[in-house]
């Protein structure tokens, strides 16, 4: 265990927090589902991505690191599916955008 | 170090903590089901960081493994049986407040 591993270690799981406090945020304060679903594919996904790698630092090249890889490629695989899914089931059901044409008739 | 990963994992578990607000107010039910999906995906990180925290990584390592690809089934067969014409959602779950 040498000092830059811990401390590239340290910087990766504080940057992958506050992306993920960026998505928490996201997902409150953010208008309508569609724009929602931004919030947690990519700054959720980015997040994750960079506090597994900052614990990989901190392993090194053991099994359990390997393993942690495989995490980091099945997250950045399946995050996204899950959320497009989501949000073309809702275009099938009918959500409206926030800023389609017929809500924007509605806020005149 | 494990000070470290300690008060990562609090923080980690107050942000975890934000989306059920989504959940309980959610407007559509979509709403509340990317709000599950969020929990579960971040609930991912915090056992490998709790695998570290007792440095029984090994041991943890598998549980998130099988935690990752049960939420992403779940996720999907929802988003899937909600697209479908079995799903009659009431008119409230769809449009927007």
């Amino acid at each position: 265990m040498t000092e830059l591993q811990i401390i590239f270690s340290v910087i990766f799981v504080l940057l992958g927090i506050l992306f993920m406090l960026a998505g928490s945020i996201g997902m409150l304060r953010l208008p309508d589902f569609y724009s929602r679903t931004h919030a947690v594919s990519k700054s959720d996904t980015l997040g994750i991505i960079f506090v597994i790698s900052g614990l990989v630092i901190y392993e090194g090249f053991t099994q359990s690191g390997l393993k942690l890889l495989l995490i980091v490629l099945f997250i950045a695989l399946s995050n996204p599916i899950g959320t497009h899914a989501l949000a073309r089931a809702a275009i099938q059901k009918g959500v409206k955008p926030f800023f389609s044409e017929k809500s924007a008739e509605d806020n005149q | 170090m494990e000070q470290f990963f300690l008060y990562s994992a609090v923080a980690l578990t107050i942000i975890i903590a934000v989306p059920m607000y989504r959940v309980v107010k959610g407007p559509t039910i979509f709403d509340r089901m990317l709000a599950t999906n969020a929990i579960a995906t971040k609930t991912i990180v915090l056992i490998c960081l709790i695998g570290f925290i007792f440095g029984r990584i090994d041991m943890f390592i598998d549980i998130t493994l099988a935690y990752a690809i049960l939420g992403f089934i779940g996720a999907l067969i929802v988003a899937k049986y909600l697209s479908s014409e079995k799903a009659k959602l009431k008119r409230e779950e769809v449009t927007h407040d």
